[in-house]
């Protein structure tokens, strides 16, 4: 119990400071690989920190939807960091939300963004919105049927005995239905997260942006929030792939101070990996049209349903 | 009488004295007088309901005998048999936990649709007719859950279809499209009617006689059986919605008076999966596992249909009831999860889907009172439903926002809601299945996971688009802008409803262990969940705590909050221009619409929904060259209607046309059409007797 508290204000805190340095990081793989120098790996702190000595603005006709949203897009990705098992399994909110509730948490995350999006009645906002809703909806199926899959081992959607049990059998993960669940769920984390192909994080041309529409009118603190809690997400999620997938170092209900501390460099190392994976992908990679995105997505559900079957057929 | 017994029969008593209060009352007391009358007999029935689902043990005798005779703690809380009343058949009622579910469910949706109803019907509404209707209609959806043998359950089907029409149809003065949508639900829910009673007859004619209590004993032949339940079944579906004898609904729930159509889409149509729960599960007591996959796959197409015609429209009303038929899809896939799990030997789901499915009632009903209230309140204020028309109502009706927005976070499926914990509990029966489904369940399973999920992801969309373009943003019409929040009583029930809601969404402990026992009537001895803050899936692993959840958000939030406080500038926030790139300032025209909202998901799903568009280009007189106006018009028509009902309703038309040959107007005739009938008739009688 008390090293479950311990892990969970742990990654609680790893997740709040750690994921700027990770877009930091992935940024700088990115331009390194472009030939360009890059900005350092703090460049997303220093760009916070500029944000928030800005003076707050509420642009002429929103209200308290647009100054809600980043709160509560900031406070889901927050709830979900506590939950999620990155540092340790025996989190003490582990039986409070599942891996359904995760994902319902994020998109709760984006809807508020949406709205505060919608509440300004710009043009932007409206697409931005209308967008990024188009694509949570498609996602939906895919995130839940790949739970599905992971869950019939263990018998369990809970996010602690999933992991638990792939970490006390890493083997099993070489095996058609981790294989297929594995690829359907990156898929999905790409499309979450705003990420090429599905969008471009440092676009700013209005007819390709899902995003940044949304963000548009929101400015120093607010935007700090924003940027802030979008970079939590990111970071939320591909530390939840790597955990269900990987999750060796994970610490355990009985896991001591070493433990953890272990724990907190395992989950560190193997999501920059995946960062750095991701943006040296990305380098490669174009954005796909808007409306070629449901075929990426519907490709993954496929593989979704595939893991499933697999699950049952293969078993 | 016990106390279910007592307070179900003050309730119906309360329904009798608000419909007599409304013919006698003079014109002024008589709003006041009815909606109060009815809101209370809507209290007494809901505790009725509750106490039904919370006792269950004792059974009363009223009136006469039983012959049935409540056996054991299955049997019902009250029952009541009242020979003379009808005759032949006489009147049976019982109360078991099942039907207390559903007398409860109406009970509070009563409460809040007549509340609010004193200040909804000031304007034209408020004639004898309609006001004494309402109470009727309410004690007939009280009745329907009670009534306990073939007779009596038609009867009082009838009861709730006739008043409901009578309802529906109290604006058709106002508008042309009431009467159509009058027309369309007459004959739906009459031909839903033929099929229940050809379906209940039969059933019956098998049986040692008509009560609930007899058809359960009896024994039928597979064949019969199956010919009862697929006749039930299409009947309750078509009253339940379901696609796709679902085209009266998107119709009538619009064109009713709207707390109407919150009793309608909150209440009635929940009775018509009471009625497949109650022959199919209840009375037939299961069946091959084939009947269970065709409501289940009703259920998913249902859902997903009606999700993404509520996606695409922009009628505000339309897209409500559009939603209805995606959440009562989403209770047969419940429902039907739970007759094939109980087919293939899997109790602990199967329990688990019916609770899922019963709990997913309730929320909906909660729910769904909260939108069509507050839908009425915005078309009190604007006088249209058009959300293309609507925005900016967040500071003109601030109440009637914060309540949709309640009622759309819930109906989103998204976490401090209510339909995420029914949801969460349907999909866990559906997953906790797997392994011993056999391949039925290995197919049919992740395809009714992954249908859920895209309705959910959907109803996400669409309610996103509901409140953010209704009610956010800035007013795009004259209406809007000139909006005024609704009166008092109308608000004390939003807010009621929306305080339901709230119950539902952090404590479903409180009500599924409730529903566990309504299930039991079904699935005897089985606990569901347990837990008082987690809920706790009783017999497989799986735990959720609604409560925790909200608590950590907000404090989440409210860290966020200190946190932002602590570490930023310490400025007053400035008032700005839009920014917009740079452009503007904006008119309101500029705004996302509800149509341009949806414009993705209707591209996505363009092969389903088949989209219509037409271009017009009038050119000038002078050049073809020159244009004087292009008109453009888009719409989304109901596919199903447009492909399954208007070649059938043309082919009626074109046969009616037809006859019309054979009645010329000649005596001569007609006199030979009768006596050839006759001689036809005596022909056939001797010929087969």
């Amino acid at each position: 119990m008390v090293t479950g508290t311990v892990g969970a204000v742990l990654q609680v805190l790893l997740i709040a400071v750690g994921s700027p340095l990770l877009v930091g990081v992935m940024r700088q793989v990115r331009a390194r690989l472009e030939g360009r120098a890059g900005a350092g790996i703090a460049q997303p702190w220093r760009d916070l920190r500029k944000l928030l000595r800005k003076q707050a603005i509420s642009p002429h006709g929103t209200g308290w939807v647009f100054r809600l949203a980043p709160l509560l897009l900031a406070g889901t990705a927050l709830v979900a960091a506590a939950v999620v098992p990155l540092v340790t399994t025996a989190s003490p909110l582990d039986g409070v939300a599942d891996l359904f509730a995760v994902t319902a948490l994020l998109a709760l995350g984006s809807v508020a963004l949406a709205l505060g999006a919608l509440d300004t009645g710009t043009a932007f906002g409206g697409m931005g919105a209308s967008r990024e809703m188009t694509v949570l909806a498609l996602v939906e199926p895919t995130i839940l049927v790949s739970v599905f899959a992971l869950s019939i081992r263990v018998g369990s959607t809970s996010l602690g005995s999933i992991v638990t049990a792939t970490a006390r059998d890493p083997l099993s993960v070489i095996s058609p239905v981790s294989a297929l669940a594995a690829v359907a769920l990156a898929i999905v984390t790409i499309a979450e997260t705003g990420r090429i192909p599905v969008d471009n994080p440092s676009t700013h041309l209005e007819l390709t942006m899902i995003h940044e529409a949304m963000v548009l009118e929101y400015a120093g603190p607010d935007l700090a929030l924003i940027e802030w809690a979008s970079a939590m997400r990111l970071s939320v999620l591909l530390g939840l792939l790597a955990s269900l997938f990987f999750p060796l170092g994970i610490a355990g209900a009985d896991a001591g101070v070493l433990g953890l501390a272990a724990a907190v460099i395992a989950i560190v190392v193997k999501v920059a990996l995946l960062g750095v994976l991701l943006a040296a992908g990305e380098v490669f990679m174009a954005k796909l049209r808007l409306f070629r995105v449901p075929e990426l997505l519907a490709g993954s559900f496929l593989l979704a349903l595939l893991a499933v079957a697999a699950s049952f057929f293969l078993a | 009488m016990n106390l279910v017994g007592t307070l179900y029969v003050t309730a119906l008593a309360g329904c009798a004295v608000a419909a007599l209060a409304a013919l006698t009352a003079p014109a002024r007391a008589r709003l006041p007088l009815t909606g109060w009358c009815t809101a209370v007999a809507g209290a007494v029935g809901a505790a009725a309901g509750v106490a039904a689902l919370s006792g269950g043990v004792s059974a009363g005798v009223s009136a006469g005998v039983s012959p049935g005779g409540p056996a054991g703690g299955s049997g019902p809380s009250w029952s009541a048999w009242l020979p003379d009343l009808l005759p032949l058949a006489g009147v049976r009622l019982a109360i078991d936990p099942l039907g207390g579910v559903f007398v409860a469910v109406t009970g509070l949706v009563t409460v809040c649709a007549a509340i609010y109803g004193i200040g909804y019907c000031a304007h034209g509404l408020d004639g004898r007719l309609f006001q004494a209707v309402l109470p009727l209609f309410v004690a007939a959806l009280l009745l329907v859950p009670a009534a306990a043998s073939v007779s009596t359950f038609l009867l009082t089907w009838e009861l709730m279809a006739v008043t409901s029409l009578l309802l529906v149809l109290a604006e058709h003065r106002r508008r042309a499209e009431v009467g159509r949508a009058g027309l369309w639900y007459a004959v739906m829910t009459h031909l839903g009617l033929v099929a229940i009673l050809a379906g209940l007859v039969a059933f019956a004619a098998g049986a040692a006689g008509e009560s609930f209590a007899e058809l359960r004993a009896a024994e039928l032949p597979p064949g019969a059986a199956t010919v009862v339940f697929l006749a039930t079944a299409a009947g309750f579906a078509s009253k339940a919605g379901i696609v796709p004898l679902h085209v009266w609904l998107p119709r009538a729930h619009p064109e009713a008076p709207s707390h109407v159509s919150a009793l309608m889409s909150a209440a009635m149509v929940n009775l018509g999966a009471y009625g497949i729960i109650r022959v199919g599960l209840d009375l037939l007591g299961g069946g091959p596992a084939w009947w269970w996959l065709l409501v289940l796959a009703a259920g998913a197409l249902s859902a997903l249909y009606g999700i993404l015609q509520a996606a695409v429209t922009s009628d505000l009303k339309r897209l409500l009831g559009y939603s209805t038929t995606e959440n009562l899809g989403l209770v047969l896939v419940g429902v039907g999860a739970a007759g094939f799990f109980a087919v293939s030997d899997l109790p602990v789901p199967a329990a688990l889907a019916l609770a899922a499915a019963l709990l997913h009632v309730v929320n909906h009903a909660a729910f769904k009172t909260v939108l069509f209230l507050s839908a009425g309140s915005v078309l009190h204020a604007t006088g249209t439903r058009d959300l293309d028309a609507l925005g900016g109502l967040r500071t003109r009706l601030p109440y009637t926002t914060a309540v949709f927005a309640v009622g759309a976070l819930c109906a989103s499926a998204l976490p401090p809601g209510n339909a995420f914990v029914s949801e969460w509990l349907l999909l866990q029966s559906l997953i906790h299945a797997l392994p011993g489904a056999g391949v039925a369940g290995a197919v049919t399973m992740p395809l009714a996971v992954g249908v859920i999920a895209l309705s959910a992801g959907l109803a996400v969309a669409t309610f996103v688009k509901a409140f953010g373009v209704g009610f956010l943003a800035r007013p795009r019409s004259a209406e809007a802008e000139a909006a005024r929040e609704s009166p008092p009583p109308m608000l004390a029930a939003m807010t009621f409803a929306a305080v339901g809601c709230v119950v539902l969404a952090l404590a479903p402990t409180l009500v599924v262990p409730a529903l566990g026992r309504a299930v039991g009537v079904v699935f005897p001895g089985r606990d569901v969940v347990s837990g008082e803050l987690t809920l706790r899936l009783a017999g497989v692993s799986g735990m959720i705590s609604p409560l925790l959840i909200a608590a950590a958000l907000v404090i989440a939030v409210v860290a966020v909050l200190g946190l932002v406080r602590l570490t930023a500038a310490r400025r007053a926030r400035r008032a700005a221009r839009l920014w917009d790139c740079g452009a503007g300032p904006m008119s309101a025209r500029m705004e996302y619409t509800a149509t341009s909202f949806a414009e993705p998901l209707q591209r996505v799903f363009d092969d389903v929904l088949a989209p219509e568009s037409d271009v017009d280009v009038t050119p000038m007189k002078e050049s073809a060259y020159l244009v004087e106006r292009v008109r453009f018009q888009a719409r989304v028509p109901d596919r199903i209607e447009h492909r399954l009902y208007d070649p059938l309703i043309a082919a009626a038309a074109a046969v009616g046309n037809r006859a019309r040959a054979l009645a010329t107007g000649s005596v001569h005739r007609y006199l030979g059409y009768g006596f050839w009938a006759l001689t036809g008739a005596l022909l056939v009688l001797v010929a087969l007797w």
